[in-house]
């Protein structure tokens, strides 16, 4: 599909999605919906307001560390077990099974052992972001082609240089892949830590604004994020697309 | 016994020595008071624990309504997702231009709707049915498609051959066929109603097992919530291993393509 195509379709689903929820509002009314124009208005005035920064900004830090941290443990990681056949083998399943289970039942224990703060947010993030990355780093490394491991052996290339010269470059593509995949259930993971304990940051927002029965302030934050992650998630999907058609 | 085999039942063996490991280390931990018992508690306690709270019933209750809302969830889900996805594999336009919709899907958090589900609808079962339901019903469409795309034409033509109405092409020929790529869908499913459910309990509700653990969490109170817990990994891994087996029986049924 082109880039042209692939945009007209998502501003059509955009326009679609924006109309039905015009239609929803014109059926339920005011109590039960704010409708999109009043929910653009609330966002503005909530993101002029005082406080909001800080809440964007520990939510944000809490993702962009447990993000940092997942890309680094995840690819070496994944470099281990792609290259040690027999680890990867014992423990790829494992960790598919662990990918499966509801692991916001963790956050009790994640809680326990860091105290209600940033780094159990953090941990939190981690856990969610790192497995994919290890995933497709896994694949990626083992997919390469033989004959261009052949020929790094060839040229008798110490295991590192073998990384940075001939899988790394191979692999990337799929990597990549692992980091979009790693990227988005990071920031779902930190903003599900968020909405079950905390006292600041956007999932606490949420939150609050059930307690209030603030229903423009629920119906802003949900928007910007899902604004926030469909954007993101739509251009790292294009860089993916991109790599690996080159490749 | 064949190689393949061997080499399967070895690798089980290790798997299982990494896990106990892992529970060993933790005992021994807890054990030696590395890990204080209100962090957590040794594992022989946990089970000891989980047994104690099975056999008293007290957790009988939130258990039923749980599994009761996942199944509710999962039979949505998987009904919804076969037919919409019937659907859009005879609408070209309609499916590309939900394309993105699904490329994007799993990259948005589900759960931010779940503050706005409770406002709208209020503190009940329906909000954790709708999340868990959004969560695994794209799953299932995306998975149900790919299984249709990969019906051999052969089997098309032999329909037609057959003079196979519509519902016999469907149950007969379609179904089958594309039956190992439904199942990877309904296991999905199984998973995101599973983690869709536990998960809004578990942030905001009044009952169910995800609740309960929450609860034991703000008041302390470990000789509930570790079992709990634990009980909640169990059901999961051994419902995702039952169905990554039934998936591998239909794919090695089916033969490759």
């Amino acid at each position: 599909m082109s880039d042209a195509h692939g945009l007209r379709n998502g501003l059509l689903l955009v326009a679609v999605l924006a109309a039905l929820w015009q239609a929803v509002y014109w059926l339920v009314g005011d109590s039960a919906l704010s409708s999109p124009l009043d929910t653009l208005r609330y966002t503005a005035t909530l993101v002029a307001r005082d406080d909001f920064g800080a809440h964007v900004y520990d939510t944000m830090r809490a993702f962009a560390i447990a993000f940092a941290l997942s890309v680094v443990f995840g690819l070496l990681a994944g470099f281990w077990l792609g290259f040690d056949r027999l680890s990867g083998d014992v423990l790829e399943p494992m960790l598919v099974t662990v990918y499966a289970i509801p692991k916001l039942t963790l956050y009790p224990i994640l809680l326990l052992a860091f105290g209600l703060g940033v780094s159990a947010k953090v941990a939190f993030g981690v856990l969610h972001g790192i497995i994919p990355i290890i995933l497709f780093t896994v694949s990626a490394v083992r997919n390469t082609r033989p004959i261009l491991i052949k020929t790094g052996r060839a040229m008798k290339l110490s295991r590192p240089q073998m990384v940075r010269w001939i899988l790394f470059p191979a692999a990337v593509p799929e990597i990549f892949t692992g980091l979009r995949v790693g990227f988005s259930l990071t920031l779902i993971g930190s903003l599900l830590a968020e909405m079950f304990a905390s006292q600041r940051g956007l999932g606490y927002l949420l939150m609050t604004g059930i307690g209030l029965h603030n229903l423009p302030q629920v119906m802003s934050v949900t928007l910007l994020i899902v604004v926030f992650a469909a954007s993101v998630s739509v251009l790292l999907l294009w860089i993916d697309r991109r790599l690996h058609r080159r490749r | 016994m064949s190689p393949s085999r061997a080499r399967a039942a070895r690798l089980a063996v290790y798997r299982f020595a990494v896990l106990g490991g892992a529970v060993a280390l933790l005992e021994a931990l807890c054990v030696l008071r590395v890990i204080d018992p209100i962090t957590m508690q040794a594992p022989h306690l946990i089970v000891r624990d989980l047994w104690r709270l099975l056999a008293s019933g007290r957790m009988n209750a939130a258990i039923a309504k749980t599994l009761t809302n996942t199944v509710l969830a999962l039979g949505l889900a998987v009904s919804v997702g076969l037919v919409v996805a019937a659907l859009l594999h005879r609408r070209r336009a309609l499916r590309d231009t939900l394309d993105p919709l699904f490329a994007t899907y799993y990259a948005v958090p589900v759960f931010a709707f779940y503050p706005f589900f409770i406002v709208v609808f209020g503190l009940g079962d329906l909000p954790q049915i709708l999340i868990a339901f959004m969560l695994g019903v794209v799953a299932m469409i995306v998975n149900t498609l790919n299984g249709l795309d990969r019906v051999p034409v052969v089997l098309l033509k032999t329909a037609r051959v057959l003079r196979l109405g519509p519902a016999d092409a469907a149950l007969r020929l379609a179904l089958p066929a594309a039956g190992p790529y439904i199942v990877t869908g309904i296991k999905l499913a199984v998973a995101y109603a599973f983690i869709g459910i536990i998960g809004s309990e578990f942030i905001l509700s009044r009952g169910g097992v995800g609740y309960e653990i929450s609860f034991a969490y703000n008041n302390f109170d470990n000789a509930v919530m570790y079992p709990l817990i634990v009980l909640i990994l169990l059901a999961s891994t051994i419902a995702n291993a039952v169905l990554t087996r039934w998936e591998r029986t239909l794919l090695a049924r089916r033969g490759a393509t």
